[in-house]
C-alpha cells in the first residue's frame, strides 16, 4: 500500500551570482529577556563558503535557528528571494540545510537510511526519488552502504558524515553547519574538512576551528554578544590581533 | 561509548525464519502465544506439542537448540506473580503452612494452574526471544507500522530505540562524575597527624574506618533524587533540539514512511497456515 504524497515542496530556481540568503536589521531576544541578535545584518551569495565565528553565547546557533524560520525574530529575512513567512516555510525549510552540532539530536531515526530519507519523504517526493536522493546523499558524504546501519553503531566522525548526507538528500541551496568539527579526532577532522571542500555548496558554518576557517573559508563574520562586529576576508581578519583578543579568539 | 543494549538481541544468520516477512513473524507469534493463554490447565501434550513448534523454529533459524531457554530464565521470576495461584483453588488438600496467624492450604488444583501459568508464560516468552533473535529492530518496527498500530506509538517505540544508547551514556556520566567527587578525606580530621598524609597509613585508614565516601544515605538519597532531576532536564532539553531538527528536514506534524515490505501470497499463506495450525492445536488441548 504505498503511500501518495501531496504536493511535494520543489524550490524555485535561482539565478547565477544571485543572493541566497539576505537578513536586514534582525533582533531577536529569548522569553527570558536575554538579548541574543541586535541589529543583525547579513547577506549570502550563491557560492559564497563562510566562516561564522565568535565566542560562546555570541548567538551564533540562535541565528542559524532563525534561517529556517525554527525561531523568528524581529527584521527582515530573505532566503531564495522568498521572504521567510508561514506560507514560504515548507520551501524555505528545504532551501537551507541545517546540521546541528550534536549529530545525536540531527539523527534520530533508527537507521542511517530512515534518516537520510526523512527529508525528502517529507517534502513529498515519490519512493524511487527518495531511494535515489538517498543514495546519491551517502555517495557523495562518502558513506555508500550504511543504509542499514543502526545510528547508535556509529562513531562521532560517522555519524557527522551522516548528518551531512540528512541535508544534503533535500538537495538544499545552502549548507548551514553548527560547529561540524568538533568532538573530532583529528583524522576525522581532516576526512571532514576534505568532504567540505570538495561539496559544491554554499556554506555558512559556525565554528572555534579557525585553522579550519583559514584553510576553507575565503570570508569571516565574527559574532559577538548578539552583533556582528566584523564581515570580510578570512586572511585580513585573522592578522588583525587586536580585534581576534577583543573577542576572544585566538590567532593561527 | 557503544554498548549493546536490550533491544539489539539480533543475531545476523542467513535463515528461512531471518527471510520471513516481519508482518508474519509478528502475526504469528501474537497467535502463539494467544494460542498459549488459551490452553487449558494441565495439557500437557499441547504445552509439550507448543514446546515442540519453538524448538523447530530455532533450529529452523540456524540457533542453537538451547538458545531460547537460556534466555528466558531470567523472565521467570516474573511467573511468580501467579504463586497465589497455588492457594486459591478448591481442591484436594496438599500441605498447610502457618504463617503467624495466616493458613495457606496448597491444593491438587492450585499446584496444576499454577505449573500451567508457568509453562504458559515460559512458552510465550521463548517465542518473543525468537522473534527479536530473527528480525531486526527496525523491521519490527515497520511491522507495528503496517499492522495499522496508533503511529503515535510506534514512533515513541523508535524513538525509545534509538535514544536508549544515548540516554544510559548519558546516566553512566552522570554516576561517574558523582562518584568522582565522592570522595574521602585523605587524613580524616579525627586522625591525631596532621601534618603527615603518608600512602601507607592512608591505606590503612582507608581499609579500617568504615565511613563511607559521600557522606550519610539521606544526603546520598538526595544525590540520586538530583541525578534523576538531571537526566530528564537533559533529555527534555533534547527533545527540543531534535523537535527542531526534525522541523529542518520538513516534518509539519505528520510522520511519513516508505513502505519497504509488502505482504505477497506467499506471505498470507503463511500466515493462514499458521491460523489452521493453531486452531487445531486448540482442538486437540480441549478435547484430549
Amino acid at each position: 500500500m504505498p503511500i501518495t504524497h501531496s504536493s511535494p515542496t520543489t524550490p524555485p530556481a535561482l539565478p547565477a551570482e544571485s543572493t541566497v540568503i539576505s537578513i536586514k536589521d534582525l533582533d531577536f531576544s529569548y522569553p527570558d529577556g536575554h538579548i541574543a541578535l541586535q541589529s543583525i545584518s547579513l547577506s549570502i551569495k550563491e557560492g559564497e563558503k563562510i566562516a561564522l565565528v565568535g565566542p560562546n553565547g555570541a548567538g551564533k546557533s540562535t541565528l542559524m535557528l532563525h534561517l529556517n524560520g525554527i525561531l523568528s525574530g524581529r527584521g527582515d529575512l530573505e532566503v531564495g528571494l522568498l521572504p521567510l513567512n508561514k506560507q514560504n516555510l515548507p520551501v524555505i525549510r528545504s532551501l537551507v540545510g541545517l546540521v546541528f552540532q550534536n549529530p545525536d539530536d540531527q539523527l534520530f531515526s533508527p537507521t542511517v537510511f530512515e534518516d537520510v530519507a526523512f527529508g525528502p519523504l517529507h517534502m513529498g517526493l515519490s519512493e524511487d526519488e527518495v531511494y535515489a536522493r538517498v543514495e546519491a546523499a551517502l555517495a557523495q558524504v562518502d558513506m555508500r552502504g550504511f543504509e542499514n546501519r543502526l545510528s547508535h553503531h556509529l562513531s562521532t566522525g560517522q555519524k557527522k558524515r551522516i548528518a551531512i548526507a540528512t541535508v544534503l538528500s533535500m538537495h538544499p541551496q545552502i549548507l548551514v553547519l553548527d560547529e561540524p568539527s568538533a568532538g573530532l579526532d583529528p583524522r576525522a577532522r581532516r576526512g571532514l574538512i576534505e568532504l567540505l571542500r570538495e561539496l559544491p555548496l554554499t556554506m555558512l558554518v559556525s565554528t572555534h576551528d579557525l585553522r579550519m576557517a583559514k584553510e576553507l573559508f575565503p570570508r569571516m563574520v565574527i559574532m559577538d554578544e548578539g552583533k556582528i562586529v566584523a564581515d570580510g576576508e578570512t586572511g585580513v581578519l585573522l592578522k588583525d590581533e587586536g580585534l581576534l583578543e577583543k573577542h576572544g579568539l585566538e590567532g593561527v | 561509548m557503544t554498548r549493546q543494549n536490550i533491544f539489539d538481541q539480533y543475531t545476523a544468520k542467513t535463515s528461512p525464519i531471518h527471510r520471513l516477512s516481519p508482518i508474519v513473524k509478528v502475526v504469528v507469534a501474537v497467535l502463539f502465544i494467544f494460542s498459549n493463554t488459551l490452553l487449558p490447565d494441565g495439557a500437557w501434550l499441547s504445552f509439550a506439542l507448543s514446546g515442540g513448534i519453538i524448538l523447530t523454529l530455532t533450529l529452523l533459524a540456524k540457533l542453537e537448540w538451547h538458545y531460547t531457554l537460556k534466555r528466558s530464565l531470567i523472565v521467570l521470576p516474573f511467573a511468580l506473580a501467579g504463586i497465589s495461584a497455588l492457594f486459591s483453588l478448591p481442591g484436594k488438600t496438599l500441605a498447610i503452612w502457618h504463617i503467624g496467624s495466616l493458613e495457606l492450604i496448597l491444593t491438587d488444583a492450585g499446584l496444576l494452574r499454577f505449573e500451567s501459568i508457568l509453562v504458559r508464560s515460559w512458552l510465550s516468552v521463548q517465542i518473543a526471544i525468537l522473534l527479536v533473535a530473527t528480525t531486526t529492530f527496525p523491521d519490527l518496527i515497520h511491522a507495528l507500522e503496517h499492522l495499522r498500530l496508533p503511529k503515535m506509538l510506534v514512533t515513541v517505540v523508535a524513538f525509545l530505540y534509538r535514544y536508549m544508547t544515548v540516554l544510559s551514556d548519558e546516566a553512566l556520566r552522570l554516576l561517574r562524575a558523582r562518584q568522582s567527587r565522592s570522595a574521602l578525606l585523605p587524613n580524616p580530621p579525627h586522625s591525631d597527624d596532621f601534618s603527615r598524609p603518608a600512602l601507607g597509613k592512608l591505606r590503612t585508614k582507608v581499609l579500617t574506618t568504615k565511613t563511607r565516601g559521600g557522606g550519610s544515605l539521606l544526603w546520598r538519597a538526595r544525590t540520586a533524587g538530583n541525578m534523576v532531576g538531571q537526566l530528564f532536564l537533559r533529555s527534555y532539553e533534547r527533545s527540543d533540539r531534535i523537535y527542531h531538527a526534525m522541523l529542518s528536514r520538513g516534518y509539519s506534524g505528520h510522520l511519513r514512511t516508505l513502505n519497504p515490505h509488502s505482504m505477497e501470497s506467499r506471505d498470507w499463506l503463511l500466515i493462514v497456515l499458521a491460523f489452521i495450525f493453531i486452531a487445531l492445536l486448540q482442538l486437540f488441548a480441549h478435547i484430549s
